[in-house]
C-alpha cells in the first residue's frame, strides 16, 4: 500500500516507453496500460479516507546538495485530478481509436509521459518536483499539438508554447524565492506554509505563481494563445490540453497561491477575482460570434474556468467545492464536445456551423449523447455542470452581488450559444453534405456513453465526489484564515 | 603533472606515428593516452598536490581538466573521416589537438600568474593553426588570421594586467596576491584596479564575452565545424576555469570593485548573445551566438563568488559541452549529407533518422534549458545563486533571455519534427553513435540525478 502512490506516477511512463516499442500494437497496449492506470487510482479513491490528512505519502531525498526531494503525497484537494486524469486518458486513447495517426507509437507514448508529468504535478508536495511535473507534462503536448497538428501549427504552437514556458519561469522565480527564505532550506510545502513573509513579499510571490497558472487556464487577458491552439491542435491533444491540462492551472492556485500568500491573495485576489469575470463576459460574447464550432467550444471554456477561478478567488467553502466539482465536470463534457466535434470534421471535413444541419435525422444516437453533453455544459438541473456551477455561483455571490449577476447572465448566455450550435449542426434540414453523415459507432459509441453515464451519474448523485474534497477544502480555508489573523 | 606528461608524450607518439604513415593507429593511441589521463585524474582525487609554486593539482583543476578530457574524447572520436577529406596529415591535427589540451590543463590548474599565461599560448597557438586547416578555403583562412590577431590583442591585455599587479605586489603568485589584498585592503595600491580590469578584458576576450565577442561568429563559422565543436566545448570551459580560478579565489576581497564591470558584461552577453542568434539563418552561426549567451549564463556564477560557485561552473559546463557535442556531430553528419548547415538542412530529420532527430531534441531541450536534462539545473543552479544575493532583476532579466533562447533552439526541433525535407538518407557511422548515445545519456543522467556533480568538489 505504501508504494502505490509511487505506481501510480511510473507506470505510465514504462507504458510510455513499451507502447513506443509496440509498433502496430500501440494502440491495445496504450489503452490496456492505461486502464491499469484507472485500475491503481480505482483503488487510490477507494482507500482514501476523506479527512484533510496527506495520505499514500512518499518522501524521498532526491537533490541534496539543493534541499529538492521527492516529496508526494494525496489529500482531499489533489484526489479529484488524480482521478479526472487517470479516468480521461483512457477514454482519450479511445477516441483515437477510429482515426488513424501517422507514427501511432509515438503519438501515444507521448500521451503517456503526459500522464506522469500530470499526475506529478496534482501530488507533489515539493515545489521543485512540481515545477518538473509542470514542464514534463508541457514537453509532450507541445510535440502532440505540433506534429500531429493542423495547417498553422507550428507558429500556434510556437506561441503556445513561448508563453506557457514564460509563465513557468516565472513560477520558478517565486518558487527560488521562497525557497531562499525558507530557513529549512528546502521546497517542502508544509515549509512553504509557515514561511512568514510580508505582504509586499507575498505579492510578487502571487504574481510569479499567478502568471503560470492564469497563462494555463488561461484566464483573460492571458488567454490569447489558447482559442488557435486549441482549433489547430489535433482532437486527441485538444481533448488533453482542455480536459487536464488546464486543471493545473486551477490546482496550482488551490495548492499554492492560497495557502503559501493568503497576504499576496488580500491585495491581489480581488484583481484576480475581477479578471476572471470579465474574462467569462468577454469569452461569451466572442464565443457567441464563432462561426467555427471547434472554437466557439474553446471560447466557452474560457469563460467556464472564468467562472472556476472567480469561485476559487471568493474564497469560500462553496467556491471552492464548486471549483473542484467543476474541475471533474468540465473536464468530462469538453473532451466529449471536442470528441463530437472530431467525429464531426472527420466525415464532413468541417466544423462551420453554417455548413452543417439535420444530422440529427441521419444520425440518431450522435443526436442524444451530443444533447446530454450540452445539457451537462449548460448546467441543467440534474447533469453534472449543475452542481459545480450552483456553488460557484454561491461563492461569487458571497463576495459581490453584480458578478454573480454577470456571471450568472453569462451562463444563460452560454445556454443561448451552444443550443444554437446544437441546433445549427444537428437539427434543420439536411444538406447534400450531411446526407452521408454516419452515425457514431464502435469505440466511438462507447466513449461517448461512458461520458453521458458520467454526466448523468455524478449530476444525480455528486456527493460522494464533494464528500471527496470537502475537509480538505474546509481545512485549507481555515489555513488560509489563520494565516492572515497570525499577521493581523 | 603525470596527467600533462601524458598528454604531451601521447602527442609526441601521435606524430612519430604519423610520420611513418600509421594512420589506422592514431586515434587509438590517441584515445588511450587521454584515457590513461583521465585515469591520473581520478587517481590524483583529493591530494591537492603543488608543483614548484607553479601548478596547483587541487580538485577543482582535476575535476575541470576531467571535463576538458572528456569532452575532447568525444571530439576525437567525431574525427572519423573527418579530416581525411582535408588533408593527409591528419597526425599534425591531432599533435595540435593534444598539444592545445595539455595548455587547458595547465590553465585549469595554474597556481601563477606565467603558467595562466604560458597554458592560454600553449592552448591558443594550436588553435590558431587548427582554425586554419583548409588551406584552401578563404573562410578558414579568415578565420585563422581573425583568430590569431585577436587573440595576440587579448593577451596583450592580460600580459599588460599581469604586469601590473606584479607592479602592485611584486609576486606572480596567487596565494601571495591573494593574501596581499586581505592585509592591504584600505590601501591597495593604485596599480591593481588597471591590472585587474586589464585582465578581466583579456579573459572575456578569450570566452567571447560581450562587447569582446566580434572574433567569435566568424572564427567559428569559418573553422572547420569539427574545430568549431572542439573550441565552442572544450576551449570554452577550460577559460572558465581559468577566469574562475582567478576572480572566484585570488580578487575575492575586491568583489566590489569588479562586480559592476562584470554586471556590465554578463548582462550584455546574455542580452547580445541571445538577440543576436534569434535572427540567424545558418545553424553553425546560431551555435556561435548561442555559446556567446551560455558564457553570460557561465558569467553568473562570477557575480555571486559561493562556496557551491565551483560545482555550478563544473556542472553547467558540462552540461553545455554534452549538448554542444551532439549539436555538432549532427551538424557534421547533415552538412556532409546536404550541403549545407543551415535550419532547412534539418527539415524531415524526425522522418528520415528518428534516432538522430531525438538525440538533437534532448541537446536542444538541454541547452534550452527544459526540466529533466541537465540543462535545466546548470541554469537553475545559476539562478538560485543570483537571487540567493538578491539580485532579482538580474534574474528576471536573464529568464526573459532563456524565453529568447526557447524560440532559437525549438526552431530547430520545428525543422526537424514539423516541416517535410528531402528523403535523403542518413546513416550513422558507429563513432558517432557512440559518442551521441553517451552524450544524450549524460545530459539525461546529470537532468535526473544532478548530485554527482553538484557535490563532487
Amino acid at each position: 500500500m505504501e508504494q502505490l502512490l509511487l505506481i501510480l506516477l511510473f507506470f505510465p511512463l514504462v507504458s510510455a516507453i513499451v507502447t513506443a516499442c509496440s509498433g502496430s500494437a500501440a494502440k491495445p497496449v496504450a489503452l490496456i496500460s492505461s486502464l491499469v492506470s484507472l485500475g491503481i487510482a480505482a483503488v487510490l479513491v477507494l482507500n482514501f479516507i476523506p479527512d484533510a490528512s496527506l495520505q499514500f505519502g512518499i518522501n524521498y531525498p532526491w537533490i541534496t546538495a539543493l534541499g529538492i526531494s521527492f516529496k508526494a503525497g494525496v489529500d482531499g484537494l489533489s484526489i479529484i485530478p488524480i482521478l479526472l486524469t487517470n479516468l480521461l486518458i483512457p477514454i482519450i486513447i479511445l477516441t483515437t481509436f477510429k482515426s488513424g495517426h501517422k507514427n501511432e507509437p509515438a503519438f501515444l507514448a507521448l500521451m503517456l509521459f503526459m500522464q506522469t508529468g500530470l499526475l506529478l504535478v496534482f501530488t507533489a508536495m515539493d515545489a521543485f518536483l512540481f515545477y518538473i511535473g509542470w514542464e514534463a507534462a508541457l514537453i509532450p503536448i507541445y510535440f502532440i499539438c505540433a506534429i500531429w497538428g493542423g495547417k498553422d501549427r507550428i507558429r500556434v504552437n510556437m506561441k503556445f508554447f513561448v508563453y506557457t514556458v514564460g509563465g513557468s519561469l516565472f513560477m520558478l522565480l517565486g518558487i527560488i524565492y521562497l525557497y531562499l527564505q525558507n530557513p529549512a532550506q528546502n521546497f517542502d510545502i508544509q515549509a512553504f506554509y509557515n514561511l512568514d513573509l510580508d505582504a509586499a513579499q507575498q505579492s510578487w510571490v502571487f504574481w510569479a505563481f499567478f502568471l503560470a497558472f492564469a497563462i494555463k487556464m488561461p484566464i483573460f487577458p492571458f488567454h490569447t494563445w489558447q482559442p488557435d491552439t486549441y482549433t489547430e491542435a489535433p482532437a486527441a491533444g485538444t481533448m488533453l490540453l482542455s480536459g487536464i491540462m488546464l486543471k493545473m492551472g486551477i490546482y496550482g492556485v488551490i495548492r499554492w497561491i492560497l495557502p503559501v500568500v493568503p497576504l499576496g491573495l488580500t491585495e491581489w485576489g480581488m484583481t484576480a477575482f475581477i479578471l476572471s469575470i470579465i474574462g467569462i463576459v468577454y469569452a461569451s460574447i466572442i464565443a457567441f460570434k464563432q462561426q467555427n464550432a471547434k472554437r466557439l467550444i474553446a471560447y466557452s471554456s474560457i469563460a467556464h474556468v472564468g467562472l472556476i477561478s472567480a469561485g476559487i478567488f471568493s474564497l469560500n467553502a462553496q467556491g471552492l467545492q464548486g471549483a473542484m466539482i467543476q474541475m471533474l465536470s468540465h473536464g468530462i463534457n469538453v473532451v466529449g464536445l471536442f470528441f463530437i466535434m472530431d467525429i464531426i470534421a472527420n466525415r464532413m471535413k468541417t466544423n462551420d456551423i453554417a455548413a452543417l444541419g439535420g444530422i440529427a435525422k441521419v444520425a440518431p444516437k450522435l443526436a442524444i449523447v451530443f444533447l446530454i453533453i450540452v445539457l451537462g455544459t449548460v448546467a441543467l438541473p440534474g447533469t453534472n455542470g449543475f452542481i459545480g456551477e450552483f456553488l460557484l455561483l454561491m461563492g461569487v455571490y458571497q463576495v459581490n452581488i453584480w458578478a454573480a449577476v454577470f456571471a450568472g447572465l453569462t451562463i444563460i448566455f452560454g445556454a443561448v450559444y451552444m443550443f444554437r450550435t446544437y441546433q445549427g449542426i444537428m437539427l434543420g434540414k439536411t444538406n447534400d453534405l450531411t446526407l452521408t453523415f454516419r452515425d457514431i459507432q464502435g469505440s466511438e459509441q462507447v466513449v461517448l456513453y461512458i461520458i453521458c453515464a458520467l454526466i448523468i451519474v455524478i449530476g444525480v448523485y455528486p456527493k460522494p465526489v464533494l464528500h471527496l474534497s470537502e475537509a480538505a477544502v474546509q481545512q485549507l480555508l481555515e489555513q488560509v484564515n489563520q494565516k492572515l489573523i497570525s499577521v493581523k | 603533472m603525470n596527467i600533462i606528461i601524458t598528454i604531451t608524450v601521447t602527442a609526441l607518439v601521435v606524430l612519430y606515428a604519423g610520420l611513418f604513415k600509421a594512420k589506422k593507429a592514431l586515434l587509438p593511441l590517441t584515445l588511450l593516452g587521454l584515457f590513461t589521463a583521465l585515469g591520473f585524474v581520478v587517481t590524483s582525487w583529493d591530494t591537492n598536490h603543488v608543483y614548484y609554486n607553479m601548478m596547483q593539482m587541487d580538485n577543482f583543476g582535476l575535476a575541470f581538466s576531467g571535463l576538458c578530457i572528456s569532452g575532447s574524447i568525444l571530439v576525437f572520436l567525431l574525427t572519423q573521416n573527418y579530416f581525411a577529406e582535408h588533408s593527409e596529415n591528419i597526425a599534425e591535427y591531432f599533435t595540435l589537438m593534444l598539444f592545445s589540451l595539455a595548455g587547458m590543463i595547465i590553465m585549469v590548474s595554474y597556481k601563477n600568474m606565467s603558467m595562466l599565461f604560458i597554458g592560454i599560448e600553449i592552448m591558443s597557438v594550436a588553435l590558431y593553426i587548427l582554425a586554419g586547416i583548409r588551406k584552401t578555403n578563404f573562410g578558414s583562412n579568415e578565420a585563422s588570421l581573425k583568430y590569431f590577431l585577436m587573440g595576440a590583442f587579448s593577451t596583450g591585455f592580460l600580459l599588460f594586467g599581469i604586469a601590473l599587479i606584479y607592479g602592485a605586489t611584486g609576486s606572480f603568485d596567487l596565494d601571495v596576491i591573494n593574501e596581499y589584498l586581505i592585509s592591504n585592503y584600505k590601501t591597495v595600491s593604485p596599480l591593481f584596479y588597471p591590472g585587474l580590469i586589464l585582465m578581466m578584458i583579456g579573459l572575456s576576450f578569450k570566452v567571447g564575452a560581450v562587447p569582446f565577442h566580434f572574433w567569435v561568429p566568424d572564427v567559428y563559422e569559418g573553422s572547420p565545424s569539427l574545430i568549431m565543436a572542439f573550441m565552442s566545448t572544450v576551449v570554452k570551459t577550460a577559460g572558465f576555469a581559468a577566469f574562475l580560478r582567478l576572480f572566484s579565489g585570488t580578487f575575492a576581497p575586491l568583489h566590489d570593485f569588479w562586480l559592476p564591470p562584470l554586471m556590465v558584461i554578463v548582462c550584455l552577453t546574455l542580452f547580445i548573445g541571445n538577440v543576436t542568434a534569434l535572427f540567424q539563418k545558418s545553424f553553425k552561426r546560431m551555435l556561435a551566438y548561442s555559446s556567446i549567451s551560455h558564457a553570460g549564463y557561465l558569467l553568473f556564477s562570477l557575480v555571486t563568488i559561493s562556496s557551491r560557485s565551483t560545482n555550478d561552473v563544473l556542472f553547467y559546463a558540462s552540461a553545455y559541452t554534452f549538448a554542444n557535442i551532439i549539436a555538432f556531430a549532427a551538424m557534421i553528419m547533415v552538412k556532409q549529407r546536404t550541403g549545407a548547415d543551415t535550419f532547412e538542412a534539418f527539415n524531415g530529420l524526425g522522418n528520415k533518422n528518428p534516432f538522430l532527430a531525438f538525440t538533437v531534441t534532448v541537446a536542444m531541450l538541454s541547452l534550452a534549458g527544459i526540466p529533466l536534462t541537465a540543462g535545466f539545473i546548470g541554469k537553475y543552479v545559476m539562478f538560485l545563486n543570483v537571487m540567493d544575493r538578491y539580485q532579482i532583476y538580474l534574474v528576471a532579466f536573464a529568464i526573459l533571455n532563456a524565453l529568447v533562447g526557447f524560440y532559437y533552439y525549438f526552431r530547430v526541433i520545428a525543422a526537424m519534427y514539423f516541416k517535410e525535407g528531402s528523403e535523403l538518407q542518413l546513416v550513422i557511422p558507429l563513432q558517432y553513435k557512440i559518442v551521441l548515445v553517451f552524450s544524450v545519456v549524460i545530459t539525461v543522467f546529470l537532468g535526473v540525478y544532478p548530485s554527482f556533480i553538484l557535490n563532487l568538489i
